[in-house]
C-alpha cells in the first residue's frame, strides 16, 4: 500500500473539527505544496446533516483561488462519517470529481476516531497508508 | 478580447492539459456548447439539456450565476468564466 506522511497536528485538526462538527458531516480541504508541509482550510457543510455534505460554493471557489495565489495544490479534501466506517460511501464515490486530491475520511463510529486516505478515479477506490510527521 | 474560462483540474484531460482556454462571448450554455466543438465530451461533463449540472459551481467573475441569471447569464468581453466541480458526499442517495 502506498504511504504518504501527514503532520501529527494536521491529523489532529482534522479529527478535532469532525469532532466539534459532530453529529453532522463536516468537510475541508488540506492544501499545500506536498503532504509533509500541509495546512488545513475547514469548510462549511451547507447541508447541517449527519449523513451528507455539500461543501459551500463560495468558500471553494475563495479557497481554490487562495491555493492557486499560493501556488500551492489541494492536496485532500477531508470529511466526517459521525456514524459510519472510514470508507467512502457509493455517494463519495460518485461525486469524487478530483482524482488528484486524495479522499480522507474519519469515523467517530467507534470508541476511537478513525482517520483513512484513498485515492477515487472513476470509481476505483485504492487505500493509501496514512503516515503521521 | 475573448472570455477567459478556467478549466478544473479533472477536465483538462479534455483541453489537452490547458487550465485557461479562449471563448466567444456569450450566454454561459452557449459558451458552454461552444467549448465543446473545440474540446467534445465537455459540455456533458458540465451540463445536461442545457441546463448545468447540480454539482457543477459557475462563476462569472466572481459571482456564482445562480445568483445572477444561471445559464441565460451574459459573459461579456473580459470577463472570466470559471468551472468548479462540487465538493460534496454523503451516505444519503
Amino acid at each position: 500500500m502506498e504511504t504518504i506522511g501527514i503532520p501529527r497536528s494536521v491529523i489532529n485538526e482534522i479529527i478535532d473539527h469532525a469532532k466539534a462538527g459532530y453529529p453532522d458531516e463536516v468537510c475541508g480541504i488540506v492544501a499545500g505544496k506536498e503532504f509533509s508541509s500541509a495546512h488545513l482550510y475547514n469548510m462549511t457543510n451547507t447541508e447541517n446533516s449527519r449523513v451528507s455534505y455539500f461543501m459551500d460554493p463560495g468558500e471553494q471557489f475563495q479557497v481554490m483561488k487562495d491555493i492557486r495565489e499560493r501556488k500551492e495544490k489541494m492536496l485532500a479534501i477531508y470529511h466526517s462519517h459521525p456514524d459510519s466506517v472510514a470508507f467512502p460511501s457509493a455517494k463519495d464515490v460518485r461525486l469524487a470529481y478530483y482524482p488528484d486530491s486524495l479522499y480522507i475520511i474519519v469515523s467517530l463510529a467507534g470508541d476511537i476516531p478513525v482517520l483513512k486516505a484513498f485515492s477515487i478515479n472513476e470509481g476505483e477506490i485504492v487505500e493509501i497508508s496514512v503516515k503521521p510527521l | 478580447m475573448p472570455v477567459k474560462v478556467r478549466i478544473p483540474t479533472p477536465l483538462q484531460r479534455l483541453t489537452g492539459g490547458k487550465e485557461e482556454v479562449e471563448a466567444k462571448t456569450g450566454t454561459v450554455i452557449e459558451i458552454v456548447n461552444d467549448l465543446d466543438k473545440q474540446y467534445p465530451g465537455i459540455a456533458e461533463r458540465i451540463s445536461e439539456n442545457n441546463k448545468i449540472r447540480r454539482f457543477v459551481n459557475m462563476y462569472v467573475n466572481e459571482e456564482d450565476i445562480r445568483f445572477l441569471q444561471a445559464e441565460a447569464t451574459v459573459v461579456k468581453d473580459g470577463d472570466e468564466l470559471s468551472i468548479v466541480p462540487a465538493i460534496a458526499g454523503g451516505i444519503s442517495q
